[in-house]
């Protein structure tokens, strides 16, 4: 969408009128798939929106039950957030190793994405057992539904990301490091980082102010 | 086994369910016959069914919407009539549980499967063609996106065969959606069939905003798009960006139904407000997702049929634009009397009249290009005309609805049901039918017949008017919406002129289906030879009618806005030498979008009846088409040049 | 699609005209090695300051919940620049304007229901004095 772009190349003169580049032409696979996830990304991040809209309005809504502050456990929000953020950092070192092709290591830090992934939910789904053990269920009150509602929705988020994840992993020991698997790939680590990103806004919103409330 | 299916779902104690029922029934296995014994079905399939092309596409979900306008306005028909006859205190021939579920899916057919349909149909042919290219980015996914669509159609419509539809109205408002007031399966036939078209249109939203920014023919920066490409454009990021809220609410709305939660109940702390408040976040972006393709058929047609260019290109970009993100501050219009204090009625109110404003720059625009050009009056003309003097009425009676006092008195009368039909039908529905006939013959090779066209125009112009102009009246008597019966002598005069504008219009939806069958008759001499039957100016008219299926043998360089017009006027149409062709790779065919569709109709019809075996199977299913999609070996398949010159060369050669 | 002959080439993922968001312009495995350990160590400092705001006695109360939402987009921040790429370039120009409508997007839909039901909920009965009121 650069109209007038000062051409990279020229030598810098600041009062040369910029040089209109025209349209080259369609993008590259590459580029087109990534921007069209990029997009459903944002997408995925307005969904969420809603339902972060919906917690913040139903928060106070305990209807006599237990308040946040009353049911999270701050330790395991801290292990969740650390095995997320390691996983975000080892998908960071495949996406290196796809752009290079080296077989190991894709499948020892993918690996270990996955590991670090299946912590974060093992932690999250033993939270919300305890809770609809202890009758905090999402049923319980409104602020329990719209909590179980948009972590649960990341949780599955997360799940969905890990199933794809085993997908590639067989993508590339079935048909290598053709284009189409690497755009595939690129598009996974988007994923992966942006559910960290909304995880941020996660424990941030729902635990750390709720807990501080 | 079969969850809450029994045999009761069957409407075989209401008459005009059961009949409409068999009725359909018989026709959809008669069409069905009739294509086997024909013995089309091989057709179908490799050319239509798995097609990924944008026209194939197109093409589809324009029928789809034809088809859907019909049920939509028989719908539309028996409300007047019930109207009409009802005056007594009581009466009619809907009893009142009928009457509901008939209002409900007028609306919903109406907003999701016909308008919609037909604007995404009209987007997948032109845009494309329009920016020069050979298809959108992600063909595949435009056709689960279509399928998609189909799917919730389908479901839709079942729910009048087996079980009922929501009887909530179009937008289900809890509490009454709840599954405390609603326990039958009416409001989950609503939830499943718009979750799963949702998703279509989400990714179609996607594929075109990739498309549009993207993918454009050498040369085409972005101030040289052709301006329904603009629109197109400014829709697709709207789609973007309101169906996540959209599917956002109705997941909680069912987590509600099926699984106990309390987002919209009236105990545990819900909150019934919080639904309406994130309904109209999407509701008020939908209807500009809609008006905004339209507002590109109509600068399209209004300066093709002026033969001048568009007057005030950049500001037409610049107001499109500033309705996109406009259209995301407004929302809270939709229920002023809910109770929210006059600050932020206040602050939305001034919202909504600000928004007018650039729609008032577009009417100015086409105007200056009518005037001073040689106007043809052609049916698609006729159209944008017709929209230009009925949607200023329907935007004043806005302007006044935004004004919070005179809302209070005027929400959920018919005076609201003649403002937004006043919007959508000669906003949408007039510029659907502007596009239908301008673009038909690039789509088909020949025209649409004149005269049809022309008489259908009057018919739904006129018929109109007679049917909406009353409800205004009727509003400001204190008339109030989806009634099933009414006792007020006075109003009757008004309800019956109301009704027999109903058959007006019915006989205008009469005639355009005789166009379309007589031009079907004619065509060979209808037949369009240049491929620019109207002297158009945007590079589509450069193409055969209908295009080749890969549209551009060599991509255009473009050099200006209107690249058609100028490349006419320095009489480069046709290529005296032979270009340099190089080998096209075309998109494979794809049965991906019908499977998935079908594994989502299973699904969507096991979880509205609770058969929770079936939902799994459906999953299951769906994952495989997905795996065995995500494994094929080739997407595309290369077209080499020396063929493609040949096919340039048959083309070109060909006798009229 | 588009025949790749005239698509632009697939050079590094920058095609000198635009990138692909998440990709980096240079394929050096070290350095980006590096851009993803400074952003984790960033990241993790972020996250430790925020369990501790959330925690501390040393905040003014009511400014807890803007000290953890400023380090929450601090964070984000981190990550949108570090582990997603994303840059100021002129190839990077349509991804941060479609992240700039995300945005904004997000910010009307959680604010301005926020604004809406807080005044709703200010004028409106509680619901369930609402419904005994039915009675």
């Amino acid at each position: 969408m650069t109209i007038a772009i000062v051409d990279q190349g020229a030598v810098s003169d600041p009062h040369a009128r910029p040089v209109y580049r025209p349209f080259p032409g369609p993008a590259s696979k590459r580029i087109v798939v990534g921007y069209g996830f990029w997009i459903f990304l944002l997408s995925d991040f307005i969904m969420f929106s809603a339902f972060f809209a919906a917690y913040a309005v139903l928060s106070g809504e305990t209807a006599g039950g237990p308040t946040g502050k009353q049911l999270f456990d701050l330790r395991t929000v801290a292990a969740e957030t650390g095995a997320l953020l390691a996983s975000s950092f080892t998908c960071g070192m495949s996406a290196l190793a796809v752009q290079t092709r080296q077989t190991g290591k894709v499948y020892a830090a993918s690996f270990f994405t996955f590991l670090f992934g299946a912590v974060f939910l093992g932690l999250e789904i033993s939270e919300f057992v305890r809770m609809v053990a202890e009758g905090a269920g999402p049923q319980r009150s409104a602020f329990l539904s719209s909590f179980f509602s948009v972590v649960g929705l990341h949780g599955l988020h997360v799940t969905a990301g890990l199933v794809w994840l085993t997908v590639m992993l067989g993508q590339i020991a079935t048909r290598g490091f053709i284009p189409t698997t690497m755009r595939r790939f690129l598009c996974f680590a988007l994923f992966w980082h942006a559910l960290d990103i909304i995880w941020v806004a996660l424990f941030s919103v729902v635990y750390l102010m709720g807990a501080a409330a | 086994m079969l969850g809450k299916l029994n045999w009761t779902a069957i409407p075989f104690d209401e008459p005009i369910p059961l009949v409409v029922s068999i009725v359909l029934i018989l026709i959809i296995l008669s069409v069905l016959g009739w294509i086997t014994v024909k013995g089309y079905w091989p057709y179908l399939w490799r050319e239509w069914i798995t097609s990924v092309d944008h026209k194939r596409i197109g093409v589809m979900y324009c029928g789809l919407a034809m088809l859907m306008l019909i049920r939509g306005f028989s719908d539309a028909i028996m409300m007047r009539s019930q109207q009409s006859f009802a005056t007594d205190g009581g009466g009619g021939y809907l009893p009142p549980e009928h009457y509901d579920q008939i209002f409900s899916a007028h609306g919903t057919i109406m907003i999701f499967f016909v308008a919609m349909t037909f604007m995404i149909g009209l987007m997948n042919f032109v845009v494309p063609l329009q920016l020069g290219i050979r298809d959108v980015a992600f063909p595949t996914l435009n056709s689960v996106s279509l399928w998609l669509t189909a799917s919730g159609v389908l479901l839709t419509n079942m729910s009048l065969v087996i079980g009922e539809f929501a009887r909530t109205g179009w937008l289900a408002y809890p509490p009454l959606s709840e599954l405390k007031f609603s326990p039958g399966v009416g409001v989950d036939y609503y939830l499943w069939s718009l979750q799963i078209s949702g998703v279509g249109t989400l990714l179609t939203g996607v594929n075109f905003v990739t498309t549009i920014l993207k993918m454009r023919a050498p040369g085409m920066n972005m101030m040289r798009m052709p301006v329904f490409c603009w629109t197109a454009l400014a829709s697709s990021l709207l789609i973007v960006a309101a169906f996540p809220v959209l599917t956002a609410t109705f997941a909680m709305l069912l987590l509600d139904r099926y699984l106990g939660f309390h987002f919209f109940t009236n105990e545990a702390g819900g909150n019934p407000m919080m639904y309406i408040n994130l309904i109209w976040v999407w509701g008020h972006p939908e209807v500009y997702i809609l008006v905004l393709p339209a507002f590109g058929v109509y600068s399209e047609v209004i300066a093709t049929f002026s033969g001048k260019s568009l007057f005030g290109y950049r500001s037409m970009v610049a107001a499109t634009m500033a309705i996109c993100i406009l259209s995301f501050l407004v929302w809270l219009h939709h229920f002023f009397t809910m109770g929210a204090g006059a600050d932020v009625n206040a602050v939305f109110g001034v919202a909504t009249m600000i928004i007018a404003v650039p729609t008032g720059v577009k009417v100015f625009n086409w105007l200056f290009t009518l005037y001073g050009g040689r106007v043809r009056f052609d049916v698609p003309v006729l159209w944008a005309i017709a929209f230009m003097v009925t949607f200023v009425i329907g935007g004043m009676t806005g302007v006044l609805l935004a004004v919070p006092p005179a809302d209070f008195q005027l929400h959920n009368s018919v005076f609201l049901i003649a403002h937004f039909h006043n919007m959508v039908i000669p906003g949408v529905l007039f510029g659907a039918f502007a596009g239908y006939n301008y673009w038909f013959p690039k789509a088909f090779g020949f025209t649409l017949n004149e005269r049809l066209g022309k008489a259908a125009f009057w018919c739904w112009f006129i018929g109109f008017y007679v049917t909406f102009m009353p409800l205004y009246a009727l509003g400001l008597m204190g008339m109030t919406r989806r009634l099933q019966h009414t006792d007020n002598p006075l109003w009757d005069p008004w309800l019956h002129l109301s009704g027999l504008g109903a058959v007006i219009i019915m006989v205008g939806i009469g005639l355009q289906i005789a166009q379309l069958v007589v031009s079907i008759r004619d065509r060979v001499a209808l037949r369009d030879v240049t491929g620019d039957p109207w002297n158009g100016r945007t590079l589509e008219w450069s193409t055969a009618s209908p295009p080749p299926f890969y549209n551009y043998a060599v991509m255009p360089n473009v050099e200006g806005l209107d690249a058609y017009w100028g490349m006419k006027a320095s009489a480069r149409t046709e290529k005296h030498e032979q270009p340099e062709y190089e080998p096209i790779e075309i998109p494979r065919n794809s049965p991906t979008g019908f499977v998935t569709a079908f594994f989502a109709v299973v699904m969507g019809f096991a979880l509205i009846w609770h058969i929770w075996w079936m939902v799994l199977l459906g999953l299951f299913g769906a994952f495989v088409t997905f795996m065995v999609f995500a494994w094929r070996k080739r997407d595309e398949d290369e077209l080499p040049a020396d063929e493609l010159a040949r096919m340039e060369l048959e083309r070109a050669g060909a006798p009229a | 699609m588009t025949d790749e002959a005239h698509t632009r080439p697939d050079r590094a993922h920058s095609d000198g005209y635009d990138s692909a968001p998440g990709d980096e312009n240079k394929i050096d495995v070290i350095a980006g090695t590096r851009g993803y350990l400074l952003g984790m160590t960033l990241a993790v400092l972020l996250t430790a300051a925020s369990f501790w705001a959330a925690g501390t006695d040393l905040i003014w109360a009511p400014g807890v919940p803007i000290a953890i939402g400023v380090l929450a987009v601090a964070q984000m921040g981190v990550h949108l620049v570090f582990f997603l790429h994303i840059s100021t370039g002129p190839d990077n120009t349509n991804n941060i304007l479609a992240l700039a409508f995300g945005i904004l997007i997000v910010i009307l839909v959680v604010g301005g229901s926020l604004w809406i039901m807080a005044n709703l909920n200010h004028n409106m009965l509680p619901m369930d004095q609402l419904m005994q009121m039915q009675r």
